[in-house]
């Protein structure tokens, strides 16, 4: 079997991609696997029509990757890959759209409010923002609508505060979504179907050093703690993990997923992203759930290239 | 079982000067820029595509097979004799010879003007100590003097470089609060970031000051070739003799790649800075050295730089005129009579910084001004850097510039924050 994983891409998360790939790569390779890594360009259709790989692992972050666009043309070109299918993978990556589709299937996902820069042109920023204020109270978490790795992403606790996060998150889309923002603990969980249908690993628990899981927490070692599995009751951590694969399938996702949740303080879970090509770098939560669950991360993936090569053929 | 792990076993081990080093979302968006769909307008990449790269390759080669046994070896710390020779051959054109006592004994050749600057660090300061150096100041100067835990003050700048009652008052506050600064550190040629040089005048104001209040001044000047309109300024250091340090590099008149600079200092410090670089490096490289002597020695290099000096002044021209058509009421720059970079200040309100996404969304790259400050201030400025892409790219990527501005502009306007 030869595995082609893509890293790179033209978006924010360039160099994450790029590191995910690598250490996706490395691992396919200590695994035995026949394993090339490339970036996203011109010659990528070219190579694929000739090289046919067996399956394709996408490490792209953002919307190069998650969007479903890339899904969607891989699947023009009948080149089979690992992960969420197109139409899935476009649901996740917007993230309005994930929580109506959660909040459908009866998911617990925080109130939240879907803003696109031109309403407050057409109706008055303070007019629109002091009504999300009364609505959802604050704190507030302000995000973009799509993208990840926090980029763009503010906790507002002071209204007067709000305008600036807004702009700042339209810096890196024009639609933001305002989230109530719930207090409670950081948690992960990596769904995975190795062919038994999916499972949820062992959830992961984010403590940052500064409070805020930012950027530079994400990817700085040292930044931020990382306990796994979560320090959780047995009754919460199974609930989570429940929560986390009803989620999965909601979306329709496939092979793996991240679930990203907070536990508040009554022990509720609330999903508040899904991502169809989690981060697999060094201090990637997705690595971390399979360590704790005694896979290898070459070996899983392995499994994960060969059912995708099977459903080709 | 519960376990917590930051992935770093050494957190606590780390010496103080490097706690604050983090991972930052401005190395993810650059690392977008590096695409050739994005117009980079960030980088100061010399543009070396200009030299005769078929006669420097077949120079390159002969210093490996007729001269290997030597240019592969070990060196002597304080850099190859000859090429120091060389090197003060270089600087008779900024006015620095034997006339103001430059001797090739006084010459120090570093790995690029970054180790230069490192080793003045090394030798002058302590943790602490005060340097002054202009506002903005080149970014890679502030890692070095916040790696050597200095604390930098920044001195106004204008249209004419440093204003001299600015540096005064600064040596004053400092002096007020009980700390001496240990030396200014400047860049009187064609700025890094501002473009802005010092005048004649403002020269000799600058070191009557420095020499009254007991103040080194070391002068980086990596630019001070590439003037486009007149001959270079003579150097502070032909003015000065024991009270200037003198830096360069042929990164930008020849090849970065190399990683060959210099330090030409009194002869006191340059027996420190020799030690220093030998605890530091044990010497520059031999290859590196033997290549800049012969192309010194071998090559028409003034020609070269006439070249350069075109090449950058035709860029430099299509910038001034793109800004000229294109940026948005509000804005204003800088105009750079050599060197690489141009200072723009943003219409009131905009923050440089929180800008980059959104420009590198519409294929623009740029430095943020937050990099050339110590304190992280200086958002309402940015570089912009004309050296590399071609004219007409530069006019594409000021066009997506100005449109970037537009859209910030009525962005913040809505919610208030112009």
């Amino acid at each position: 079997m030869r595995v082609l994983v893509l890293a790179g891409g033209l978006s924010y998360e360039r160099e994450v991609s790029l590191r995910s790939g690598r250490r996706i790569l490395d691992a396919l390779l200590s695994a035995g696997v026949d394993a090339a890594m490339r970036d996203v360009d011109a010659s990528l259709l070219p190579v694929i029509d000739i090289e046919a790989p067996d399956a394709i692992i996408i490490a792209l972050h953002g919307s190069a990757g998650e969007d479903g666009s890339l899904q969607g043309i891989l699947e023009l070109a009948s080149a089979p890959y690992v992960g969420a299918g197109a139409r899935s993978a476009r649901l996740a990556w917007d993230k309005p759209s994930a929580k109506a589709v959660l909040g459908g299937a009866g998911i617990d996902t925080p109130d939240w409010v879907t803003l696109p820069h031109e309403r407050f042109t057409e109706l008055g920023a303070k007019a629109v923002l002091d009504r999300v204020v009364t609505r959802l109270g604050l704190p507030l978490m302000v995000k973009p609508a799509q993208g990840g790795s926090g980029l763009g992403a503010t906790v507002v606790r002071a209204a007067a505060d709000l305008p600036a996060a807004m702009v700042a998150c339209f810096a890196y889309h024009s639609t933001a979504l305002v989230e109530s923002y719930i207090e409670g603990a950081d948690i992960a969980v990596t769904v995975v179907d190795l062919g038994e249908g999916p499972i949820a690993l062992p959830a992961v628990e984010i403590v940052a050093r500064d409070g805020v899981y930012d950027y530079a927490a994400r990817y700085t070692s040292g930044l931020t703690t990382w306990h796994t599995p979560a320090r959780l009751s047995d009754g919460v951590a199974a609930a989570a993990a429940k929560v986390a694969l009803e989620a999965h399938t909601a979306l329709g996702l496939g092979d793996l997923s991240r679930i990203d949740m907070i536990v508040a303080a009554d022990g509720t879970p609330y999903v508040l992203e899904a991502s169809v090509a989690p981060g697999m770098t060094d201090t990637s939560l997705v690595p971390m759930a399979l360590s704790a669950a005694g896979l290898d991360l070459g070996q899983t993936m392995a499994v994960l290239a060969e059912r995708a090569a099977a459903r080709r053929r | 079982m519960v376990t917590g792990t930051t992935l770093d076993d050494y957190t606590d081990r780390y010496a103080r000067r490097v706690r604050g080093m983090t991972t930052s979302e401005i190395r993810a968006l650059f690392s977008v820029a590096s695409r050739p769909e994005v117009v980079s307008l960030a980088g100061g990449s010399p543009y070396v595509a200009a030299l005769p790269l078929d006669a420097v390759g077949a120079m390159l080669g002969e210093l490996g097979s007729v001269d290997g046994t030597t240019t592969l070896q070990y060196g002597i710390g304080q850099g190859d004799p000859g090429l120091r020779e060389r090197i003060c051959e270089v600087m008779t054109l900024s006015g620095i010879d034997v006339t103001n006592g430059a001797s090739p004994d006084d010459v120090v050749v570093t790995v690029g003007g970054q180790q230069a600057l490192d080793l003045i660090a090394r030798v002058f300061i302590d943790p602490g100590d005060v340097v002054l150096a202009e506002g903005p100041s080149y970014v890679g100067a502030l890692g070095v003097f916040q790696a050597a835990e200095a604390d930098v003050v920044h001195v106004a700048m204008d249209g004419d470089g440093i204003i001299p009652e600015a540096l005064e008052a600064a040596i004053a506050a400092v002096a007020a609060a009980g700390k001496r600064a240990k030396f200014l550190y400047t860049v009187p040629a064609y700025q890094n970031p501002a473009g802005v040089t010092l005048t004649n005048q403002r020269r000799d104001l600058l070191l009557a000051i420095c020499e009254r209040a007991g103040l080194l001044v070391v002068e980086d000047d990596p630019y001070g070739l590439l003037g486009f309109d007149t001959d270079p300024l003579p150097a502070l250091r032909s003015r000065s003799r024991d009270n200037v340090i003198y830096v360069s590099t042929f990164s930008k008149t020849f090849a970065p790649g190399l990683r060959v600079g210099w330090i030409l200092a009194p002869h006191a410090v340059r027996e420190k800075l020799v030690i220093a670089s030998e605890a530091q490096i044990l010497c520059p490289s031999a290859f590196a050295q033997a290549a800049v002597s012969a192309y010194i020695e071998k090559m028409p290099w003034q020609q070269q730089l006439k070249t350069f000096r075109e090449t950058y002044r035709e860029r430099r021209d299509a910038a001034l005129s793109a800004l000229t058509d294109l940026m948005p009421d509000g804005t204003t720059w800088t105009v750079p009579a050599g060197g690489f970079y141009i200072w723009l200040t943003l219409p009131t309100g905009l923050h440089s910084k929180e800008m980059l996404p959104r420009a590198i969304a519409e294929r623009v790259a740029y430095v943020p001004g937050t990099g050339f400050y110590a304190d992280g201030s200086g958002a309402a400025h940015l570089r912009l850097s004309y050296c590399f892409p071609a004219p007409d790219r530069i006019r594409e990527g000021v066009r997506r510039l100005g449109t970037v501005i537009e859209q910030e502009v009525a962005l913040r306007s809505t919610f208030g924050l112009a």
